[in-house]
């Protein structure tokens, strides 16, 4: 044992003088040093094994949950701020210790389970919640070459997983013994079966385009490469945005529709229905306190910036960013400013707006919900298909007035077929 | 089952259920959008309310009787607690009950202040309804919070003239209880210019929103023969259609000075019951222009005997609330004590039709419905 | 119906935002306890009894009257008469108890008293940890000087004062004029 610390130790120091000294890849440190270490812990028997999954993993739990206790912050102070009020301002300087107050707070609660609830599903369910939340982390590529895991169906794999969590909001709203819980979990399900179709529908098109569902592929597709490979900075800075998806026609369309469907898979306003908590309580959570209630608000952040960091990758061009070569660099894909902090700008941004969204709209109602899932959503994300396909098959001066002319034509059709009989949107009122 | 199918949506047919397959939900006493403690008893068939019945009476505090053992003017703090957000109407509907059962009359200035301090109360209530009726859509208070942010401006100002922010207790019989300095009236004119900004504010937040009209419209109908079969009154009744304002129709106090218009709604539905109470908040503010540049100087308060004792008879006093008409009816047999006082309460008696209201729509539906009649269970279960 | 009422409720939301960092009409929040005093010089909580002079007993202006025990509402007001040794009456309470749960400053003690004594307080910080004893007031809590009246109601605590100069002088204007009758039929006897 002595001898493998010993040993470690040296090892650092030869790495260090290899590897930092040049500073050639000044993005890839992170990437580096993990590479280095597993190949360390490679010697180390079983502990080592042990040791390389969990510098895998725990930096993802990591890192999200404490990105999920600023966002809770950031939450409360910009609703604060948008209804012209200070939020959270006592516990640190800002307010900035708030989530650990909280935290504390949830920890110490006592923790109720109803008389009559099932107490089994009762208890498993915020357990079970987490896992799909945090496996929908593993196939985000957060920075270049930084993915916990680089499968060639993630994509695939992250819808299947992350329509788990809807299994476990209706699970506890079952087990509470409950009415509004039940209510809440029914309403949970239904929301599932009409969101993920549009959610799946808009993700396909980045799929077609780009021919894999391996999200760093989706990633690395979403640059310029002859402008990114050039030595000009500025054509440098423009090839790794210019190239998102989502300054195409159909890619736009693709990031609003799923962007919208995000919003109705991460219970966010306003989707907030099986939440509701004008109508039904708290909906699955009403039976919940304490550190389970902690654990399903946990979920519930680690879900949302899961599926805004699949946004993200699939059309906000995911690390990319203006970005440049160091000029010390002879690596032609080096970046100076490591792509992790583009990615998680792009997160923040996306939660922002969603924090934007959720300070303004009222929450629509449950079969509206459906309705514009099914009879909204539904049918722009296939039109989106197929323009997406014909667009793939056009020069591009063919190809960008076409579709935008289609996209645009057909959300007004939508729009009017959506439109009810009994809504109209300019009522005047007489003076007696 | 009693059901009656008029007032559901078009598109809902009522199926008879075997009332056992049925989700009964007590919604209530503790829910947070009954406003208070009330409870409704709703069966769910999914999410569609099949039927509903409404229990109230947790807040009862034996106000009438109560009253009955009091003084005349003992019972006006009490008033302030039947609606708490409009304290100073309650405690003027009262006063001009009284006025009437003692004939005694009530100076100019004392008038002009009144009808501003009520006219303040108008803006107040539809303030907080209008919040509050988003924030039972789903919004996370925004709306709510730019509606009190508003209100205290308000309540500072009722603060100032009366001591308290709610419970004012600021009128009396013939007068009110203390004057107004000048600088009360000129912050007075200053919000009431910069009201309409604010109201303008709102529109743009709320009237176009598509979730706001697509929640609200063609939700909880209420027909103009159902609405004056059933005694409503204020803006709920107008909301349907009928040209019914107290302060045009009885004109008490010195309404009839003012030039001001009432809006009508055309559909009855939650929507125009939202859009009239906008509506009627900027004709508040003509009045209160007008009142504001009319007030005179002079006395607040006529000669009333320290300790009242009305002739024998009866007086019934109305005046026109925020939430509908607010009716007092006294009974003197000439002692100090009313022999009989009872409250017409606009809350109560417009709650009266939240079942045939909600009956086919969806449990969502029920808590906007019962957000936009308006209530305060303060004045429902008295 | 295609959207703009959403933007343009949003862009509502946004500006409340970026206002509430620049414009107080916006951010009206007061912070407590950091925020300074804000009570209106009108407000009022719970009532008081004003004391002239420095020692609160002797310069009571309650008389026990009972006026404001008879006229309060929700009667909150207990008091008793005080008595010498010899168990006369005297011209003030013994007890005067306000129970602070009960009383809902409605402010009609203050009007039916005749003699200037009761008042409201605006000191709204009156939790306890007793409710039972912390929240009964008795005549020494209650009692305050005039100087505290003037500190919290200048207005009304010249206008008390005002009228009770006026009372007095036409006390000591009748006692003149009466003395001035004694003398003046006196000699005659």
């Amino acid at each position: 044992m002595q001898d493998t610390l010993n040993l470690f130790v040296m090892n650092i120091g030869q790495w260090l003088s290899a590897n930092l000294g040049t500073l050639n890849n000044p993005d890839q440190i992170i990437v580096e040093i993990a590479r280095w270490l597993r190949t360390e812990f490679g010697n180390w028997g079983v502990v080592g094994f042990i040791l390389a999954n969990l510098m895998a993993t725990v930096p993802l739990i990591a890192v999200f949950s404490g990105c999920f206790a600023l966002t809770t912050w950031l939450e409360r102070k910009g609703l604060g701020r948008i209804q012209n009020r200070y939020g959270p301002n006592r516990v640190g300087p800002y307010g900035l210790f708030q989530p650990m107050a909280d935290g504390i707070k949830m920890l110490l609660k006592e923790d109720i389970v109803p008389e009559r609830a099932d107490k089994i599903g009762h208890f498993l369910a915020p357990v079970i919640i987490m896992i799909p939340a945090m496996t929908g982390l593993v196939f985000l590529p957060i920075g270049r070459n930084i993915i916990a895991a680089s499968i060639d169906s993630a994509l695939l794999f992250f819808f299947a997983i992350g329509s788990i969590v809807s299994l476990s909001v209706f699970m506890a709203g079952w087990a509470s013994h409950n009415k509004f819980s039940l209510v809440g979990g029914m309403r949970a399900i239904a929301q599932l079966v009409s969101y993920e179709m549009p959610l799946i529908l808009s993700a396909v098109v980045v799929v077609m385009f780009v021919g894999s569902m391996n999200t760093s592929v989706i990633v690395e597709a979403q640059q310029i490469k002859s402008w990114v490979t050039s030595d000009a900075p500025a054509l440098q800075c423009l090839g790794q945005v210019l190239g998102w998806h989502v300054f195409q026609p159909w890619g736009l369309m693709g990031f609003l529709l799923l962007f919208v469907s995000a919003l109705a898979e991460a219970n966010r306003s306003p989707f907030d229905l099986p939440e509701a908590d004008s109508e039904i309580i708290a909906g699955h959570l009403t039976e919940y306190s304490g550190f389970k209630y902690a654990l399903f608000f946990l979920a519930e952040y680690v879900n949302t910036f899961a599926i805004i960091g699949i946004c993200t990758t699939l059309f906000l061009g995911g690390w990319n960013g203006p970005n440049i070569r160091p000029p010390w660099s002879d690596d032609p894909q080096a970046l100076l400013i490591p792509g992790f902090v583009w990615f998680f700008l792009k997160i923040f941004v996306l939660m922002g707006i969603m924090i934007w969204i959720r300070g303004t709209l009222p929450r629509l109602r449950i079969d509206q919900l459906m309705g514009f899932a099914w009879k909204f959503l539904l049918p722009l994300a296939i039109i989106n298909l197929l323009v997406a396909g014909c667009f793939y098959h056009m020069e591009w001066y063919f190809g960008w007035p076409f579709s935008i002319l289609i996209l645009c034509k057909s959300y007004a059709i939508v729009v009017r077929l959506n439109k009810s009989k009994l809504v109209n949107s300019n009522r005047t009122y007489t003076y007696a | 089952m009693n059901t009656s199918t008029g007032y559901a949506p078009r598109n809902y047919k009522i199926v008879k259920h075997k009332d056992k397959t049925l989700l009964e939900v007590a919604m209530g006493p503790h829910h947070p959008s009954t406003h208070g403690v009330f409870r409704m008893d709703v069966k769910l068939d999914g999410e569609t309310i099949i039927d509903l019945i409404p229990y109230f009476g947790y807040l009862h505090r034996n106000h009438e009787k109560l009253a009955e053992d009091m003084t005349y003017f003992s019972t006006m703090p009490y008033t302030d607690r039947l609606d708490y957000l409009c304290s100073m109407t309650n405690n003027w509907a009262y006063a001009l009950t009284v006025e009437k059962l003692a004939n005694i009359s009530v100076p100019e200035r004392a008038e002009y202040i009144r009808v501003i301090i009520g006219e303040l109360t108008r803006l107040v209530n539809h303030m907080l309804l209008v919040g509050f009726y988003i924030n039972d859509l789903g919004a996370i208070g925004t709306p709510l919070l730019y509606a009190l942010r508003e209100r205290e401006k308000i309540l500072d100002l009722f603060e100032w003239a009366s001591g308290a922010r709610m419970m004012c207790n600021y009128l009396r019989f013939g007068g009110i209880r203390e004057d107004v300095s000048d600088e009360w009236l000129a912050s007075c004119n200053k919000l009431v210019d910069a009201f309409p900004y604010f109201l303008d504010e709102y529109d743009q937040l709320l009237t176009g929103n598509e979730i706001v009209i697509s929640r609200s419209q063609g939700v909880g109908v209420l027909s103009k023969e159902l609405a004056i079969n059933a005694g409503i009154t204020g803006p709920m009744l107008r909301a349907s259609g009928v040209n019914y304002d107290l302060r045009k129709t009885d004109s008490y106090s010195i309404y009839d000075r003012f030039n001001f218009r009432v809006p009508l709604g055309q559909f009855g539905d939650c929507y125009d019951r939202f859009m009239l109470r906008l509506l009627e908040m900027r004709e508040s503010i003509t009045i209160l222009k007008q009142a504001l540049r009319d007030i005179p100087k002079g006395e607040i308060q006529s000669k009333v005997p320290p300790v009242l004792k009305p002739k024998p008879g009866e007086a019934y006093g109305r005046i026109e609330s925020p939430k509908g008409e607010l009716g007092f009816y006294l009974v003197s047999d000439g002692s100090v004590n009313p022999y009989r006082y009872r409250v017409r309460p606009p809350s109560l008696i417009n709650l009266t039709l939240l079942r045939d209201l909600c009956i086919g729509h969806k449990l969502a539906d029920t808590i906007i419905i019962f957000g936009s009649i308006d209530i305060v269970l303060g004045e429902v279960d008295r | 119906m295609n959207g703009q009422g959403i933007l343009k409720g949003m862009l509502v939301t946004a500006k409340n935002f970026f206002g509430s960092y620049v414009s107080r009409e916006r951010l009206t929040t007061v912070s407590y306890p950091e925020g300074g005093n804000t009570i209106k010089e009108q407000s009022r909580n719970i009532p008081f009894l004003v004391f002239d002079g420095e020692d609160p007993v002797a310069g009571m202006r309650c008389t026990a009257c009972q006026k404001c025990e008879k006229a309060c509402p929700p009667q909150c007001i207990f008091i008793e008469k005080d008595k010498d040794e010899r168990g006369k009456a005297l011209q003030r309470p013994k007890v005067f108890d306000i129970d602070a749960s009960v009383c809902m400053g409605c402010q009609i003690c203050v009007e039916v008293c005749p003699f200037e004594s009761i008042w409201m307080d605006s000191n709204f910080e009156l939790s306890t940890f007793n409710r039972f004893e912390g929240l009964q007031f008795n005549r020494e809590k209650l009692l305050k000087s005039n100087t505290y009246f003037h500190k919290i109601h200048p207005q009304q605590a010249q206008a008390s004062d005002d009228r009770l100069a006026e009372k007095e002088r036409k006390r000591l204007e009748r006692e003149a004029a009466r003395r001035a009758e004694k003398s003046a039929s006196e000699p005659q006897v």
